[in-house]
């Protein structure tokens, strides 16, 4: 049996209410009075495709073996590098191995995550692969006072795949693919160029949605009565709702789009709906998955008993449950990089990142992975060629050792206002780690009066560094206290 | 079996410029200003120094590499000059340069310089570090300022004690009113104005819970030492000559970042002065220092460092402060000459100011500043980080004594 064998999601803690940006923008383009309903998620000034990415595939993989994962696709059009491998990075966040595994990006198209899906489960299908992760993220940066600032949100979802311990069989595919251009981007572009949104909804979403999923019941001969679920990205919740009506799905199999509480969150977006119907299903369910962009993907998936065996670490409910909202807009706008605020000279500093250093360092940066001295058992951070118990101080006898997943707690911290950061102050500390071994870390997702000497941290994967001048994003982990709210 | 270097060396001679905000002169011309009193100080000629050594940290904005702009500005006569770099350090390190130089019976007569022009910039606060971390620290480390770094000082110590951050806060203010009213008395001093606590207290927040008043300033500046064996300090006609009589460093060796820490402590100090006791043969430190200059980058770092120098005990610091046991009327009067928090922090230079403070207060040369009967003076460096650092002591005192 072929299918899904775990899956997850991630949503950034922040939201922003619609009504802020009318507030904020209205002067300037009134039309955006006409959805000021509900809220978006929106990715920390230190997110970007590649680290909801990595915090969607550790959701998913909790629990897993993540050596046993044979290929890693991510699906974006919103990569921070156009060439080095981004899901590169994210194998190495998730300290995949090396050997044996294949790593591709899909990009440059909205339904790159449902393709990627397709090309996973086809591997795995062919008997090539045995365990495919696909994630697919976006955080797409908008013109202020536009609708598609109004309507995108930022999130990622991941899907495994494998051919054991299957909790979602894949029951058949079709796809579209035509050259419709709702939207683009071109080479060099900071931004979404849009058509005619009436033209996008009847002409794009209205119509090519449901030729594909009536090719799809062609081709494999169901109807919609054998389907429980239909998740199908459209940010226009009116034409949402026509699409079910014309292809006779009735309100409670139709996914909700999550326009009130997430946005649109592009690429991700169909994975993001698919994670949270997975997490309602019921063994037996037939969920239909399609992605929209350039033509759409259709695929069916039906959960197994083994559906209710399986939890993602939070989910995407959990994540949109557990949320801060955003009441600041312009420093939105400034998160965005859309306003120019200076940092002063001590914030021009810009070393440039060895790539030498990188690849030496990969599992310790990237990983964040330390070591076990296989003498004494002391675990260790960073991994340093002597083990660091003064009682042992053995050379040579380490094991790799994973912080990542480990669970903290502060011992020691500030907010510091001197250092250059665009969400001062900028908070970091010492945490200790359950199981030993300890950390200087920059903390992340905090507010700072919430943060007290003991309380526990989880460690997260996000942008360090963006050089500018040269083109290089640098990554870290960093701590995120686990505070409610 | 190694016998320490007490009383192996003597203080010829020293030099401090005033430090401050020096924008007209150039680390060389501060050099010189230093150097002019030192020599004229030890009453020996230029070319009869042998060795030298100078402390600089920031070399790309000073003097850059090698000890070549100390070998030009002073016209010193080709002789080995060497520069040294050990963070906050660097200054105590070029003196040990040439006390060990002299130790060694290689030299009679050695130098040690120590400049910093920390003002050319262009902002306030240390020169930013990222590029000096190195290639793989520089891909990971936080995004940490020296504030910063030493702030969450406070926040361990006050968990470790189960104190309130404020009550913390109050004893860091009295540290900072302390050094400001001895400042107001040294002529060489940057900042020479008295504060009270609640100006202290009140100052805008740097790095929580650091506000500016507990951070130390920002200046020029440079200071040097001759030293001689005391044979020699004695055939050129010197009485009740100052002494070395302890040099201790201690460096981090990874266990508080990585290992076991309480976050409340300069486990490099604890040892550092211990040794340096030891080597000056002192049992009991808080009956027999006299006086002290330590590293006072931050009101918190001062405050730690009374219990990590055995003075005050764990825990005790903050009310031993606030009894004005430091204080410049106390039993062991701390930062006689202002500290680094009214000289401010040119680093190389640092280290050579502090003993020329202790020089001063032995020879009852410190003016109104002036302590009675001091016997014994230590030093203190703290460069880099609470969890990361070099320290460095010296004990100065009488020949003999």
């Amino acid at each position: 049996m072929v299918g899904i064998t775990a899956y997850g999601g991630y949503i950034p803690r922040y939201r922003v209410s619609r009504m802020l940006i009318v507030q904020n923008m209205a002067w300037y383009f009134p039309v955006i009075m006409a959805v000021a309903g509900g809220e978006k998620a929106m990715a920390n000034w230190d997110e970007d495709a590649v680290s909801m990415a990595v915090a969607a595939a550790y959701d998913c993989m909790a629990g897993k073996d993540r050596k046993k994962v044979d290929g890693m696709y991510l699906a974006s059009t919103t990569l921070p590098f156009a060439d080095r491998l981004n899901a590169g990075i994210v194998a190495s966040a998730l300290n995949l191995q090396e050997q044996g595994v294949v790593a591709a990006d899909f990009s440059a198209c909205l339904k790159a995550g449902t393709t990627a899906a397709m090309a996973a489960v086809e591997a795995v299908k062919a008997g090539e692969k045995e365990s495919v992760l696909v994630v697919a993220s976006d955080q797409r940066r908008t013109k202020m006072a536009t609708m598609f600032e109004m309507f995108y949100g930022d999130g990622a979802a991941a899907l495994l795949f494998g051919n054991k311990d299957v909790i979602a069989e894949f029951k058949g595919s079709y796809s579209i693919s035509c050259d419709f251009v709702d939207h683009y981007k071109g080479f060099g572009k900071e931004f979404d160029y849009g058509w005619e949104e009436r033209w996008v909804r009847d002409e794009g979403y209205g119509k090519i949605i449901p030729e594909a999923i009536k090719g799809f019941f062609k081709k494999t001969g169901m109807s919609m009565g054998d389907i429980a679920k239909v998740v199908y990205p459209c940010y226009f919740t009116g034409t949402h709702k026509s699409i079910a009506k014309e292809l006779g799905i009735d309100g409670a199999k139709l996914q909700d789009n999550l326009h009130g509480n997430c946005g649109d969150t592009g690429t991700a977006h169909p994975l993001v709906m698919f994670a949270a119907a997975l997490e309602d299903a019921q063994p037996g369910d037939r969920i239909l998955l399609a992605g929209f962009g350039q033509g759409c993907d259709v695929l069916c998936f039906e959960a197994t008993d083994r559906i209710k065996k399986f939890k993602p670490a939070k989910g995407i409910k959990g994540h949109l449950a557990s949320k801060v909202d955003f009441t600041n807009y312009l420093k939105f706008t400034k998160f965005r990089d859309l306003i120019t605020a200076d940092l002063g000279i001590r914030g021009e500093a810009n070393p440039n990142t060895s790539l030498t250093a990188l690849w030496r360092k990969r599992k310790m940066i990237m990983g964040f992975v330390g070591y076990r001295c296989t003498k004494c058992g002391t675990p260790q951070y960073p991994p340093m060629p002597m083990c660091v118990n003064p009682q042992c101080q053995e050379a040579g006898h380490f094991e790799d050792y994973e912080f990542a997943v480990k669970p903290g707690k502060v011992e020691m911290f500030t907010g510091d206002l001197l250092s250059p950061s665009v969400d001062p102050p900028a908070v970091y500390g010492v945490v200790s780690f359950e199981g030993g071994g300890r950390a200087l870390v920059d903390f992340t997702d905090c507010d700072m009066n919430q943060v007290k000497v003991g309380i526990p941290i989880r460690m997260t994967f996000r942008r360090r560094s963006r050089d500018q001048m040269r083109g290089f994003t640098g990554y870290f982990w960093k701590a995120v206290p686990q505070v409610a709210g | 079996m190694a016998s320490g270097i007490r009383d192996k060396v003597a203080i010829l001679g020293m030099g401090c410029t005033k430090f401050g905000e020096r924008w007209n002169e150039s680390p060389e011309d501060l050099l010189l200003e230093a150097f002019q009193e030192c020599i004229a100080d030890a009453g020996i000629e230029k070319n009869q120094i042998q060795a030298a050594w100078i402390g600089v940290c920031f070399d790309e904005i000073n003097i850059g590499k090698s000890a070549l702009a100390a070998s030009l500005a002073l016209r010193l006569p080709n002789i080995a000059v060497t520069r040294v770099e050990n963070f906050c350090a660097s200054g105590t390190e070029s003196f040990r340069g040439a006390v060990y130089a002299v130790a060694s019976g290689a030299c009679d007569f050695a130098l040690a310089l120590g400049v910093e022009k920390l003002k050319d910039i262009g902002y306030g606060g240390l020169p930013e570090f990222s590029s000096a971390l190195g290639v793989t620290n520089s891909q990971w480390f936080p995004n940490m300022t020296a504030p910063g770094g030493f702030a969450m000082l406070a926040t361990g110590y006050a968990a470790k004690y189960g104190l309130d951050i404020q009550e913390v806060k109050k004893a860091m203010a009295h540290v900072s009113v302390k050094s400001h009213a001895n400042g107001a008395l040294n002529p060489k001093a940057h900042l020479r104005r008295a504060v009270t606590e609640e100006q202290v207290l009140m100052s805008p927040m740097i790095a929580f819970p650091l506000g500016l008043f507990d951070c130390c300033g920002v200046s020029d500046g440079a200071a040097c030492a001759i030293v001689t064996t005391p044979e020699i300090a004695k055939s050129l006609g010197k009485k009740d000559f100052i002494t070395v009589k302890a040099l201790q460093l201690a460096l981090s060796n990874g266990t508080e970042m990585v290992y076991e820490w309480d976050g409340a402590h300069f486990v490099t100090t604890t040892k550092a002065s211990t040794a340096a006791y030891a080597e000056a043969g002192i049992k009991n430190p808080r009956e027999e220092i006299s006086m002290m200059e330590v590293h006072d980058c931050f009101s918190i770092t001062e405050l730690v460092t009374m219990e990590d120098l055995h003075i005050s005990e764990r825990g005790k610091a903050p009310k031993d402060i606030m009894d004005g046991f430091y204080d410049r009327s106390g039993k062991v009067p701390c930062q006689v000459d202002g500290g680094l928090k009214c000289f401010g922090h040119p680093i190389g230079a640092s280290g050579l100011r502090m003993l020329y403070e202790m020089y001063l207060q032995l020879l009852g040369r410190a003016g109104d500043r002036q302590l009675k009967n001091p016997r014994f003076g230590l030093t203190h460096n703290l460069g880099g980080f609470p969890m990361l650092n070099v320290c460095s002591i010296a004990i100065v005192g009488r020949y003999g004594d």
